[in-house]
């Protein structure tokens, strides 16, 4: 499995995404945002960081890269495109994914372990995963989700709801709602579900002296579910 | 303008000062170098008033491979890994402003470590700020923690560990130290010292604006009501710029062009210059229309004395111009080459063709001034009698919950939680515990570090509480089972032209140095902070020490949460219940005077050696430091992380059961170990000569201090837990 991860300016998840994409097998490809070209790729990473410093809005200096034209077309064709957290910023700030990534509700950074309970369980990326929650984490200053009524009744219908925040049992309640997301959301899918962007980071939970492992699965079923 | 004696005044120098230079110059200097000689004879560049005390620390050691003198320290961890480390303050910008302040501090201490070479992997930062009651308090706090946040969380390096105090000595004037540790191949360690003659000298990064303007003398003034006219002596920072100039830096020291490099941080492109070229005892020329400048019709003065953050000066073999350029030019950012290397000594500076400034480098560095301070002895305080009969009225577990949820003990979380400490995917110890922890990427070794102070303990006997805040460091390190290799200090303090300041800072040095000399735990590297204080008074000295040891395999480390209940619970090292100068003495007891707990310097290592020892023979299962609040209060945190309970022993001799509990004795730890280890671990203290008391065991859930004296470790979590997040949500 070939795997790219997209390196802006300021990224600085992009080497732990690099190392954890080749711990469960994928040929992993760092692309420079000036690249115009995309390798041949089965899936392609947007990390998590301050690309271009994140001044103007959190992702919308690196939605207008280069290399972005080319990963909007590879998505557009149906290609695996991830973003985390900057990532999923991007995303959204391409158009590719609706909605918004707005300040958190406290207006304050925030990194912890937080659980978060797979919605859709037959996606293409959550796909055999037994587990009806994960334990991830964030790190994020903007990953409060907000869309408009009307957005977020096409996502419902539509079951783009990747991810919402929850706690170890699967409850999404507003007590588990780390940053004011609109429903506890923490990852949502495009319409055809080849493009996912979730702020939570599961390239830091895959190593028991870390944070937890929960990460790990994530990724095993990603490598499968793409074979 | 001509320069006269009220204008070097003006820029902080001394009559006698100002007199030196025309006499060391044999003429009356320009105002380009009068600004110059201002900022590398200010005491924050020259270390005038402690130059002569710091050089009786020790910095020698067998994994030294650099002491103090460069941008950072460096030791040696093995297999040619090495870490490069180093501490310094930001207190005076961070009172002024206190998101950028303390936002550069972090830019300016990871440059400092990166342009030696070295991935920064880590980061630590020791906060302290006035009363909680202070009008300014909260706001301040608030903005230092954005601000060291902002930075650190932008250049994807993680937050491990810190310290926050509150005390009202900060009230107007607050500390904000922070430190890094970067990793770096020994053979790929690069050096400030300039080397070779017409060699190209190289300006890398931000371009060079009118902010920061003498900040470095800023920092060695004193705050008057006129501070709030300082705030443009404040640098700005630009997160960003630095990771780009992070990535570009070390995308160029992976070949072989650097001759030399240095950060451009206090007196900026004035201190870099001139520090390469006196290493190098070379001469330096430069031409300053070639500088990048941000703003027009920027004067030679103001090029020179400019903090502009997030820029770093390189000294390159000649001929490597164009492929160091075109590095640059890939991370977007300034290349200029502004001047060569000369065998003049001489700083020599050419703005629009004509010579701006001509001083012999020797002037400014070696014969910068050096002051002996007059300086004042503390007297040991007396021992303060007691008054036992006052702990009848007093409720144990009421005390508890009131030491718990003391702002110097609480739980620090809503600040850690703003930091991000998992970026790079090797934390393996978050803030929060004795230190941080973080591995050696892609091997098995992994890096602790600590930053502590006690400035109660310095306050009431300077020498002490020197020693003190070593050992504490040292504790630290060997509770998560690191061993410990070297130190870093900030040595803040109030005014050196003040004896009593003075007297403080030159007995806490002799007290530090004494206990690093003893420990084999040398100071690799350092920064002095003086003159924090506010019109005549200055704050309690506060001796910052960031250490930094060594786990040979991540797997062995320890952590101090409670693991399984039966378990024994002993506290190594001799327990005597002394109360002066302790938290349970200040706060309940309303008692500010006394000596602060004596220190055995035998006693520290000698136990923190054997508990190495027990924690590689595998048998301690958790351990923590017994230092602020006693016994009680770190056996309460352990109960906390662990989420178990304790059952507690009567003590086998006579103590006062809150002489017992909160006594803050030094030299001790809390371990965990299992019920069948207990006589290999007794066999081995005994062996080693080590003084352990049994202290009781692990139960489910509660903390079970007597027959009368109870509480549920989610109460414990409680009173733990909310001050903080309270305090600033009102």
């Amino acid at each position: 499995m070939n795997s790219s991860v997209i390196t802006f300016p300021g990224s600085n998840c992009d080497r732990d995404m690099d190392v954890a994409l080749k711990k469960f097998g994928f040929k992993n490809k760092m692309v420079w945002h000036n690249n115009i070209e995309l390798p041949k790729s089965d899936v392609v990473i947007l990390p998590g960081g301050f690309s271009y410093g994140d001044y103007l809005r959190c992702g919308s200096i690196a939605s207008k890269s280069k290399i972005m034209k080319s990963v909007i077309n590879f998505a557009k064709g149906g290609g695996k495109v991830i973003g985390i957290c900057n990532g999923f910023q991007i995303l959204v700030e391409t158009g590719l994914l609706p909605g918004v990534l707005l300040r958190n509700k406290y207006l304050e950074f925030i990194c912890k372990n937080v659980f978060v309970k797979i919605n859709d369980q037959d996606s293409l990326y959550f796909r055999n995963i037994e587990k009806k929650t994960l334990e991830l984490h964030i790190a994020h200053n903007e990953g409060n989700y907000f869309c408009t009524k009307e957005q977020f009744k096409e996502i419902n219908e539509n079951n783009q709801i990747a991810l919402f925040y929850s706690d170890k049992e699967g409850n999404v309640n507003e007590i588990n709602n780390p940053n004011g997301s609109i429903k506890n959301i923490a990852g949502i899918f495009n319409k055809e579900k080849n493009i996912l962007g979730m702020m939570p980071h599961p390239e830091r939970m895959i190593d028991p002296a870390l944070s937890g492992e929960d990460g790990s699965i994530f990724f095993k079923n990603l490598i499968n579910n793409l074979k | 303008m001509i320069v006269n004696e009220q204008i070097a005044i003006d820029h902080g120098l001394k009559k006698d000062e100002y007199k030196k230079i025309c006499d060391l110059l044999k003429r009356v200097p320009n105002i380009t170098e009068l600004g110059i000689f201002s900022a590398m004879w200010n005491e924050h560049c020259s270390y005038k008033s402690s130059r002569l005390h710091l050089k009786k620390l020790p910095t020698k050691g067998k994994n030294v491979i650099q002491g103090p003198g460069e941008n950072a320290g460096v030791i040696d961890i093995g297999d040619d890994d090495a870490i490069v480390f180093k501490i310094e303050s930001h207190n005076h910008p961070s009172y002024i402003e206190p998101y950028q302040g303390a936002a550069t501090g972090v830019g300016g201490i990871m440059r400092d470590v990166f342009t030696m070479g070295a991935r920064p992997i880590a980061n630590l930062n020791s906060i302290h700020f006035g009363s909680p009651q202070h009008k300014k308090t909260k706001n301040l706090l608030r903005g230092v923690v954005h601000g060291i946040g902002g930075y650190g969380n932008c250049m994807g390096v993680p937050t491990i560990a810190g310290q926050t105090s509150f005390d009202e000595c900060y009230n107007d004037n607050i500390l904000v130290n922070a430190m890094t540790l970067g990793l770096v191949k020994k053979d790929k360690i690069f050096y400030s010292k300039a080397a070779g003659l017409g060699k190209p000298v190289i300006y890398v990064g931000s371009k060079t604006g009118r902010d920061g303007i003498h900040g470095a003398s800023m920092a060695s003034a004193i705050f008057d009501e006129k501070i709030e006219e300082k705030k443009p002596t404040v640098q700005v920072g630009d997160p960003f710029t630095e990771k780009l100039l992070l990535e570009a830096c070390l995308e160029l020291m992976s070949g072989d062009s650097i001759i030399a490099i240095q950060d451009m941080g206090a007196a900026g492109l004035t201190s870099s210059s001139i520090e390469m070229a006196s290493k190098g005892n070379l001469g330096i020329e430069i031409n300053l229309n070639k500088v990048p400048c941000r703003e027009s019709k920027m004067t030679p003065y103001e090029i020179m004395l400019s903090e502009s953050q997030e820029r770093m000066l390189i000294v390159l073999e000649s001929g490597k111009e164009e492929m160091a350029k075109k590095i640059f030019d890939k991370w977007d950012l300034d290349f200029a080459v502004i001047g060569k290397t000369t065998k003049s000594k001489k700083i020599e500076l050419y703005f629009n063709e004509e010579r701006v400034a001509d001083i012999p480098i020797n002037t400014l560095v070696e014969n910068s001034p050096m002051y002996d301070r007059k300086w004042k002895k503390t007297k040991l305080p007396k021992k303060i009698k007691i008054n036992k009969e006052q702990f009848k009225t007093l409720n144990i577990i009421n005390v508890l919950n009131k030491l718990l949820s003391n702002p110097n003990i609480c739980s620090k979380e809503w600040i850690w939680q703003q930091y991000d400490h998992t970026v790079m995917g090797d934390t393996i110890q978050k803030p929060g515990g004795d230190a941080g922890v973080v591995r050696v990427h892609g091997t098995n070794k992994a890096v602790a570090a600590s930053v502590d102070s006690s400035a109660v303990y310095c306050w009431a006997h300077p020498l002490s509480g020197g020693k003190q805040i070593v050992c504490e460091s040292w504790r630290n390190l060997i509770s998560v089972g690191a061993k410990p290799i070297a130190i870093t200090n900030c040595l803040n303090f109030g005014s050196p032209e003040n004896e009593e300041n003075m007297g403080e800072f030159v007995e806490c040095v002799q007290g530090l140095g004494e206990a690093s000399l003893y420990l084999d735990f040398p100071v690799v590297s350092g920064n002095v902070s003086f003159y924090n204080q506010t019109k005549d008074v200055g704050i309690k000295p506060t001796p910052t020490i960031g250490g930094v040891g060594l786990i040979k395999d991540y797997k062995d480390m320890v952590t101090s949460n409670l693991k399984e209940v039966n378990n024994i619970l002993l506290v190594i090292g001799k327990t005597e219940g002394h109360l002066d100068q302790s938290l349970f003495s200040r706060d309940m007891l309303n008692e500010k005077n006394g000596p602060p707990p004596e220190i055995n310097l035998f006693n520290e290592k000698n136990n923190g050696e054997t508990i190495l020892k027990l924690i590689n023979k595998k048998y301690i299962k958790a351990a923590h430091d017994v230092s602020l609040g006693g016994i009680i209060i770190a056996l309460s945190k352990m109960c906390i992380k662990g989420k178990k309970g304790a059952t507690l022993k009567k003590p086998n001799y006579l103590i006062n059961q809150f002489e017992y509990l909160f006594g803050e004795d030094q030299g001790r730890y809390i371990i965990e170990i299992s019920k069948n280890d207990l006589l290999y671990v007794t066999n081995i203290l005994k062996e080693n000569s080590v003084y352990f008391d049994e202290l009781g065991f692990v139960n489910e859930n509660d903390l079970v201090i007597d027959d009368k004296s109870k509480i549920s470790i989610d109460d414990l979590i409680k009173s733990h837990t909310t001050w903080l997040t309270n305090y600033m949500s009102k």
